[in-house]
């Protein structure tokens, strides 16, 4: 039933607890949104999710398979890809080779193959540039496939870097604030680009500080706030939650983390 | 341009400029191997020198040992039946059981090969100025280890290395009778290690050094194995390094400790930078008319200074190399403009909405 599930999840950076026992479940299909205040964990628990960092504790399985302690190539072979909060293209490349370099993990061929442009490898040069150029038009930036990656503007670079997420074949991917520096014609535009993500049966966790961003997107959400949980489920339901209101409006609800509650 | 070099040289009379420049094209392969490890992965390394000592030591050695206290022995009767024993006269008369050329280069090869694992699995966890350093410290306690122990030759080297029939009459040696075919061998097989480097770079192999080059942290978690891509890259330039020392010792018969020094590794990481460092026909060209400038002694006693004073002058004015920059000037001299890559993206994100709706 769940494709992931994190387990009771803790990291600590000295003696700071920035993800303190989370949990979490997503199911297939599904787009599930993790907000909470700065600070609150989100990013600490993307980095762990996809091995950049590891869990002090805790247990992670994708597909009923366990995934913590593996390092993020061996995740991304798994089918989990992910962007990052400041896109982080390869900026010596131009779009097109930055996209093709998500194709990686689905391709073969080694450095004596490659220099020797074995029987085959031309073949799946061919085909590693093709599906990078189908993913680049799919963000609808098959034009700027030619560009020097750091031309790009800032919103570009977003959707190259989702495009090269795309490009690994992920069936989850992991979105790290992709809203944050967009306008509000980007934000709407990078709305119905994720739920076609997902309408093709991809499954996104995505974290985001934009509440119209979020709220408009996820079918289940999960709000964070210090390293904990303090509230899950859909949209309407978690914004109506005083512990929610409390810790995003600051209002007299003072939300204790469960350790100090009983 | 190769044999159009040869020609004139032929033409002028001044074909004894051809072992020099030989000379310079084998270490020109060095640099083709940096310009992989620096240029593309981002890994820098000051210690490739010593690779190409390990080569050609090792080809060296082999080859003038004499093992003939051991010829009655079956094994040594056995491998010369394979070819991998040789057994010959000396100037003297004396008989001596050396090995072949050829299983020497295969040994070199394996020798490098497990020497640049041992080095790159540690060093590569390194980054920047670390790993130069630990580079360096490798390169100089091999430089060392060749000038303190007997066998090889301490600080005179190792001199009559006997020449290496490649295939088909082809030999490697430095006799003067067989100095243009020597040139040839030469440029061979520079040119075929370029096609290789060359494809190697334009394919996804490629695409992931460069991608570890820029962000490391990207690349992994798009699915580069990075650590074993760093020490791929790693062992097959120092692979590199060790064919040029193998092919140069035969060729000048002989190999020297200085082969290894610190000076020499340094002033392979200048001509990479001189090159343009991810430029694989720039650092060759560079690398091949600056080795052999300096082989004709043009730069005198200056010689490591000039090498010094180019990296220096590299890295604080021109870091993407000079050719670069000159190719820009020139092209704004003859009136032809490159548009600015960021001239035109007049583009908005919003043109995917024809895409996105849903």
């Amino acid at each position: 039933m769940a494709l992931l599930e994190v387990k009771a999840v803790r990291r600590s950076f000295g003696g700071l607890v920035a993800v303190d026992g989370v949990s979490l479940t997503v199911t297939p299909s599904q787009i599930k949104g993790v907000i909470g205040p700065n600070g609150a964990g989100k990013t600490t628990l993307f980095n762990i999710i996809s091995g950049l960092l590891k869990p002090d504790s805790g247990q992670i399985t994708f597909k009923d398979r366990p995934i913590n302690g593996l390092r993020p190539y061996q995740i991304a072979h798994a089918g989990i890809s992910r962007t990052f909060q400041n896109p982080s293209l390869f900026l010596q490349m131009n779009v097109l080779e930055n996209v093709m370099v998500g194709r990686h993990s689905r391709t073969r061929w080694g450095f004596f193959g490659c220099g020797l442009r074995w029987v085959g490898q031309a073949k799946e040069e061919q085909a590693i540039r093709e599906a990078a150029l189908a993913h680049l038009d799919y963000v609808g930036l098959a034009h700027l496939a030619d560009w020097p990656a750091g031309a790009l503007p800032f919103g570009q670079r977003r959707m190259v870097e989702l495009a090269r997420a795309l490009a690994t074949e992920p069936e989850m991917l992991l979105l790290d604030e992709p809203a944050s520096g967009l306008n509000t014609r980007e934000k709407e535009d990078l709305g119905s680009l994720i739920r076609k993500i997902r309408d093709r049966g991809i499954t996104i966790l995505l974290v985001e500080h934009d509440m119209p961003v979020v709220m408009g997107l996820s079918d289940d959400i999960m709000v964070l706030h210090n390293g904990c949980t303090i509230a899950e489920g859909a949209p309407e339901v978690v914004q109506n939650d005083p512990k929610v209101i409390s810790v995003y409006l600051g209002g007299e609800f003072q939300y204790a983390p469960s350790g100090q509650e009983s | 341009m190769i044999v159009g070099t040869q020609l004139v040289m032929r033409v002028t009379g001044t074909e004894y400029c051809l072992t020099q420049l030989t000379m310079a094209v084998y270490y020109a392969i060095v640099v083709m191997g940096l310009c992989l490890l620096m240029g593309y992965a981002g890994q820098v390394s000051l210690g490739h020198g010593a690779f190409f000592a390990i080569g050609g030591y090792t080809s060296a050695v082999l080859t003038t040992h004499n093992l003939s206290g051991f010829k009655d022995a079956a094994w040594a009767a056995w491998l010369q039946q394979a070819h991998l024993l040789v057994a010959k006269q000396d100037l003297y008369g004396n008989a001596t059981l050396t090995v072949s050329p050829w299983a020497a280069f295969a040994a070199a090869m394996l020798t490098t090969f497990l020497i640049a694992l041992l080095i790159g699995y540690p060093a590569l966890r390194l980054r920047g100025h670390y790993l130069a350093m630990a580079t360096l410290g490798f390169g100089l306690i091999v430089s060392k280890m060749l000038l303190g122990s007997n066998i090889t030759g301490s600080a005179d080297g190792i001199n009559a290395v006997p020449e290496w029939k490649l295939i088909g009459g082809l030999t490697v040696t430095g006799k003067s009778a067989e100095r243009v075919q020597n040139y040839y061998i030469a440029c061979g097989l520079a040119l075929l290690l370029l096609v290789f480097l060359r494809n190697l770079v334009h394919s996804r192999v490629g695409r992931a050094l460069q991608a570890i080059h820029d962000r490391e942290t990207a690349a992994n978690a798009m699915g580069i194995n990075t650590a074993a891509y760093k020490l791929r890259v790693f062992v097959l330039s120092a692979l590199l390094a060790a064919i040029a020392g193998v092919f140069f010792t035969h060729y000048t018969a002989g190999i020297g400790p200085s082969e290894a020094g610190a000076l020499k590794s340094v002033r392979y990481v200048a001509l990479a930078a001189a090159g343009g460092m991810a430029n694989l026909w720039g650092v060759t060209a560079v690398s091949i008319t600056m080795n052999y400038l300096s082989l004709r002694g043009w730069f005198g006693s200056y010689d490591n200074a000039v090498f010094g004073a180019i990296l220096i002058l590299i890295i604080s004015l021109a870091p993407e190399g000079p050719l670069k920059p000159i190719g820009h000037w020139l092209r704004r001299l003859t009136g032809k403009r490159q548009p600015p890559p960021t001239s035109g993206v007049t583009f908005h994100v919003s043109r995917f909405t024809n895409h996105g709706a849903p």
